[in-house]
């Protein structure tokens, strides 16, 4: 199979799924959405992406299947903690300033980045006046992501990155472990929409005092990154917060001009006063 | 495209100051490195090579001339229209980043114009990738077993790849001066 064929079947079976199902990857970066479709035509045994697409326009139960491939969700709490340092110490203080707080995790996968700021939260006194909002396409994922159950193994890494961040508890106090998983405190949720949204197809819905949205754009391509930042211009208040993914900058988007660093090593961007005009 | 793991920095030590300036290639770099804090490769070969050097940033257009590291704890990847994406899917073996990624991509992204390279280590990634560049009709080379100071990963190479060359790094430091006349 020659790899223009197969360049061809991709962008079809991309296609079909769009028609069929509104699930939208046309714009994603190519590079990444081949790799983790030929790992899915491997894994159902298809020998070509075609009979990969007739399997998923004639079966919509492999839907589900195939979007775990095409949806990346791989996370962990407190990710890279000098971002949530950051947060902690130079962020929130002026978010301490508004009687009421929203937040939007977008692209939210399977809950990591949203524990992780309802435990900052909560630590720093602001839980109570804030409204969380996690969003993602996968639905499965987000279905993961309001249990709130991840494996007891990945505990110890999340308990370090929870401890380098600036904890003020122990993450012990936030989960009960049962049946070889640990299960986060509802209470931590109790303040959360979880929500199907599309940075892709769907507008703003809420006006935001900090949006999180880590390691997402990069599996966009750049006029998506474009309309996703647009998106997050429009949904954040005057001066509100934007935290990017360690390895993602405004830099090559197009609305760079409506953003001020703000802690620039951590990716985080305050908008500008003038941002809706820029 | 090169990729390394354990001895990889000692033998890039001897690859990459070895560009000329005008170097009119790109060159992409995976070395396995710690996960959770920054990098300084880019940095120390900064200050050892005549070309650019540099870390790798999300959608950037790749420019000849330019060496780019994979960032810590990222997949590296090529898009077809030549501009480089990251990553933070699973690692592979172990690794993020991972040389089968960006060797796999690239070898999409850039078919038979490619060469790919596997110096020492001590696992086998980089070998699918090697395959996989071979089989676009790039050109795959291999630091030799003998001389690798790992030669785990070298080996698994030549094995995935049986058309792949056994190269001393002074061999391979030759051959880059070469390629862009010859390719």
């Amino acid at each position: 199979m020659s790899r223009n064929t197969e360049d061809i079947e991709m962008r079809l079976l991309l296609e079909a799924i769009y028609q069929q199902y509104h699930y939208d990857f046309r714009e994603y970066s190519m590079a990444s959405v081949k790799r983790r479709l030929r790992q899915a035509r491997e894994h159902f045994r298809c020998a070509s992406f075609s009979l990969l697409q007739d399997r998923v326009l004639h079966d919509p139960a492999m839907l589900p299947k195939l979007l775990d491939y095409l949806t990346v969700q791989v996370s962990e709490l407190f990710r890279d903690p000098s971002y949530f340092r950051a947060l902690r110490e130079q962020v929130l203080p002026h978010l301490r300033t508004y009687p009421s707080l929203k937040v939007w995790v977008a692209g939210c996968s399977t809950g990591e980045e949203l524990y992780s700021l309802a435990i900052l939260f909560r630590e720093e006194g602001l839980e109570a006046r804030t409204m969380f909002y996690a969003t993602d396409i996968n639905l499965e994922a987000l279905r993961k992501a309001e249990a709130g159950v991840y494996e007891l193994d990945r505990l110890p890494l999340f308990t370090e990155n929870h401890r380098r961040s600036g904890g003020k508890s122990s993450l012990s106090d936030y989960y009960t472990a049962a049946y070889g998983g640990a299960v986060f405190d509802k209470s931590l949720r109790a303040r959360t929409v979880f929500s199907d949204h599309s940075l892709v197809s769907d507008a703003v819905f809420a006006e935001m005092h900090l949006i999180s949205c880590r390691n997402v754009l990069i599996y966009f391509d750049p006029e998506l990154q474009n309309r996703s930042v647009g998106l997050f211009r429009d949904s954040l208040i005057r001066k509100g917060f934007l935290g990017l993914g360690a390895k993602e900058s405004l830099r090559f988007s197009r609305h760079n001009g409506a953003f001020a660093d703000f802690v620039r090593e951590e990716r985080i961007y305050q908008k500008r006063d003038d941002g809706d005009r820029v | 495209m090169i990729g390394g793991s354990a001895g990889a920095f000692e033998a890039l030590s001897v690859l990459l100051p070895s560009l000329p300036a005008d170097y009119p290639l790109p060159v992409l770099v995976v070395v396995h490195i710690p996960r959770d804090r920054p990098s300084a490769l880019a940095e120390l070969f900064r200050a050892k090579c005549r070309v650019q050097v540099t870390e790798a940033e999300d959608k950037e257009p790749v420019r000849p001339g330019v060496v780019y590291f994979a960032p810590p704890d990222y997949h590296l990847l090529v898009e077809a229209d030549g501009r480089l994406s990251l990553s933070s899917e699973e690692p592979v073996m172990f690794s993020r980043p991972s040389i089968d990624v960006l060797f796999e991509s690239a070898a999409d992204a850039y078919g038979e114009r490619l060469v790919g390279i596997v110096l020492t280590g001590a696992n086998s990634d980089g070998a699918k990738g090697l395959r996989m560049i071979g089989d676009a009709g790039g050109t795959a080379l291999v630091q030799d077993p003998a001389t690798a100071q790992a030669a785990a990963m070298p080996l698994a190479a030549l094995y995935a790849c049986p058309g792949a060359r056994a190269l001393s790094l002074a061999e391979i430091a030759e051959f880059l001066q070469k390629v862009p006349v010859t390719k």
